[in-house]
């Protein structure tokens, strides 16, 4: 038998160790916290406006935050209960931003909710009242990058929609949250799938999903057949979750530098996203839990959660066996892209995709040694960037140089830090370059 | 033999002539005026280059002080009032006195006040870790202890003193370029009146939040409680963001807020031993 070749994308990327621990650990629903703190912006964009006073009681679903604009996102209440503060809590950094806390006290929910398991196949809305209820649900990208979805519904004028993409990769190590979704909530997906194609009104899907996930490419393709969503298995390469990265891969087009994915005709929503947008449209269900891994290699029970928005993250490691003794970091998100927590009492957000423990042994860094010019980072950056350039600017401080040498571009996937034989900090300052390249972008588009 | 080193020498001052007569026309046609003035000016002063008068080093600021009519804003803070008099007397110009300033350092978040909460290994500098994170003592305010100030600094006038993990300025070598100022991205670093024998007294943390909870991260944070504000004579403190700030200008170093300072955030310097309340006493009776 002549052996298939995967498709993946062209330029650069890495393969790191998978680990995926919690792989085909069924989600368990965890019982609320006794307080959850909701933070109001917990998207891309502008914070949402509270609503809720201190004394309020809400129900599970309630609206708590406004949309601000249209680059922002509506906040629902994840449990029933009184608010207790209106305050500013810390956040994933240690910054504090604000949030609501609630006390719980019983669950009760708003009544329009759809709290039954029966599937919904019919979709009855059309394409603007489906973008409406993904505003009212306030949905974001579950992926990780929290770009509200709607935004994305919403094509651009002089623009058109071909294909829909539907990123099941889930390249980012030890995470499994969206293997999960896609082998329990298979059915959903597709009725989720086929409401996103609605509302952008495009006649063509595609779901990519690794090679590393064969249970969930097998049941996908079971159950997309005969319709017009196709399943792609892909080359295991990290980042191929990357939407520009993933967009190459599946349909070989490239979006221009400093472009958007629609730019070439497509939409990528991650799969959590899908299933959010099925609760939302199907059962009227705003985004109030999502499905978090918890994992690491000393850790009891590595794990797939359905939480509530706003549990603490010591919560979740206590539910998964409690916090090993040998844990020198704790992750948000993947290991590749995710940040080291400030402190364990933080809760989850609509975009935590995983919490990850990292040993002392894992997380040790090699001492930092000069470049030797080995070009390893060049090679392995899928943005076709020049990472170690980008360090010696941002150390000298010539942040001009970087916008023409397209910094800009960088998807912060951390690769050239991750191959880096002198174990250089090149993403570091990269963020740094970046974060003032778009000062210096701001202050230009002010005069 | 001869022949060939004599043509050779003909040719070659023939060309050197050629060329100094072109390069003499050329010259002349593309001259471009320079005030001498500029080049006196820079030699007068300190040629630290160190940017701190605003303009790209002292050629540039020497540039401005001939050409500008209006000194208001020429200021070199490394030479001082001296210098500058110096400058105005080469130009026959009048000099604008300013008072002279020091950089001070406004958070004592020390291991000791400040419990450390976690760790930071990424990029040891102050700009990385400020845009990553609130801290290894969870005050987003204070100070991240990684030294970019230090880098900064062109005098060698501030160090990092490993027992407290704080940056300490050097008075006497402090030229209040500002450039420690610029390189903290918390904006801790502030450039404050110089007061006879170095004194100070001075706020020591910029800490904006609720007293309740600057206080949980840090036991000598200011809580806002205005006692120093109610109590300075001189109208020198304000208010704003839960935060107390002295003016340096209209403080009279009376040390009375000091004394109030409940979390003891007012940091005073250089003064010399209270009077105790027995010699206080004795002092009353002798009167």
């Amino acid at each position: 038998m002549r052996s298939m070749k995967l498709k993946t994308f062209s330029m650069g990327g890495v393969h790191p160790p998978e680990n995926k621990l919690s792989a085909g650990r069924e989600i368990r629903e965890l019982s609320p916290s006794d307080v959850v703190v909701i933070p109001v912006s917990q998207h891309l964009g502008t914070p949402s406006k509270v609503i809720v006073e201190r004394g309020d009681q809400v129900k599970v679903g309630q609206l708590i935050a406004r949309a601000e604009g249209f680059v922002s996102t509506n906040i629902h209440a994840s449990v029933s209960g009184k608010v207790s503060k209106v305050d500013i809590f810390p956040d994933s950094s240690g910054y504090r931003r604000l949030a609501v806390q609630i006390k719980v006290n019983g669950d009760e929910w708003v009544e329009t909710i759809d709290r039954s398991g029966t599937l919904v196949k019919e979709i009855s809305l059309d394409a603007e009242e489906i973008r409406k209820r993904i505003v009212e649900a306030g949905i974001v990208g579950l992926g990780g990058a929290t770009f509200p979805t709607h935004v994305k519904l919403t094509t651009p004028r002089g623009k058109k929609a071909e294909y829909l993409i539907v990123n099941g990769v889930e390249c980012e190590p030890y995470l499994t949250s969206d293997h999960a979704l896609m082998m329990e909530r298979s059915s959903a997906l597709l009725v989720g799938i086929q409401i996103m194609m609605k509302g952008l009104g495009v006649e063509k899907a595609i779901l990519g999903i690794e090679s590393n996930k064969p249970d969930a490419i097998s049941r996908m393709q079971e159950i997309t057949r005969g319709t017009a969503i196709s399943v792609q298995g892909l080359k295991v390469k990290y980042p191929q979750g990357g939407e520009k990265q993933l967009v190459k891969a599946l349909l070989n087009r490239e979006v221009p530098s400093g472009g958007l994915p629609i730019d070439v005709g497509v939409v990528v929503f991650n799969v959590g996203t899908v299933h959010a947008a099925y609760e939302a449209v199907q059962k009227n269900k705003p985004l109030i839990e999502r499905v978090v891994t918890v994992t690491g290699k000393y850790l009891k029970q590595p794990s797939n959660f359905r939480v509530r928005i706003g549990t603490p993250v010591s919560h979740l490691i206590e539910q998964a066996g409690g916090l090993p003794e040998d844990t020198a970091k704790v992750i948000n998100g993947g290991p590749m892209m995710g940040k080291a927590l400030a402190s364990l009492d933080v809760p989850v957000v609509k975009g935590t995709s995983g919490i990850v423990l990292i040993s002392n042994e894992e997380a040790r860094r090699k001492a930092v040694i000069q470049c030797i010019r080995c070009t390893r980072c060049v090679q392995v950056c899928p943005m076709g960037l020049e990472p170690y350039l980008m360090m010696n600017l941002a150390e000298k401080e010539m942040f001009e140089r970087m916008e023409t040498e397209r910094v800009l571009d960088c998807i912060e996937c951390g690769s050239c830090s991750y191959t880096c034989p002198s174990s250089r900090p090149l993403l570091d300052y990269i963020r740094l370059g970046k974060a003032e390249v778009a000062k210096l972008v701001r202050s230009r588009k002010a005069v | 033999m001869n022949q060939i080193i004599i043509v050779t020498i003909i040719t070659l001052v023939g060309i050197g002539t050629a060329a100094a007569v072109i390069l003499y026309f050329v010259a002349q046609r593309f001259k471009v005026y320079e005030d001498p003035r500029i080049d006196e000016v820079e030699e007068a002063l300190p040629g630290a280059n160190c940017g701190g008068c605003g303009y790209a080093g002292c050629r540039a600021f020497a540039e401005a002080l001939v050409k500008n009519e209006s000194w208001d804003d020429l200021y070199c803070p490394v030479g001082g009032n001296e210098n500058m008099a110096k400058v105005a007397e080469l130009l026959g110009k009048e000099a604008v006195e300013q008072a002279p300033q020091v950089a001070v350092v406004r958070c004592y978040g020390t291991p000791e006040f400040r419990a450390r909460t976690n760790e930071y290994d990424g990029a040891p500098t102050c700009a990385i870790a400020h845009q990553l994170y609130a801290g290894e003592g969870g005050c987003p305010h204070g100070c991240l202890g990684l030294g970019d100030c230090v880098v900064a600094c062109d005098f060698d006038a501030i160090h990092m003193n490993p027992a407290t993990g704080l940056p300490e300025v050097v008075d006497d070598k402090c030229t209040a370029c500002g450039a420690c100022v610029e390189a903290c991205p918390r904006d801790i670093i502030e450039l404050r009146k110089k007061n006879k024998k170095d004194r100070k007294i001075f706020v020591c943390c910029i800490n904006e939040e609720k007293g309740a909870v600057a206080i949980k991260n840090c036991k000598v944070a200011c809580i806002g409680c205005s006692k120093c504000y109610d109590v300075c004579p001189y109208d020198a403190i304000t208010m704003n963001n839960n935060l107390a700030y002295i003016d340096p200008v209209k403080c009279k170093l009376c040390r009375k807020c000091v004394v109030v300072c409940p979390t003891n955030a007012i940091h005073e310097i250089n003064f010399p031993p209270r009077k105790t309340e027995k010699t206080e006493a004795v002092e009353e009776e002798n009167k």
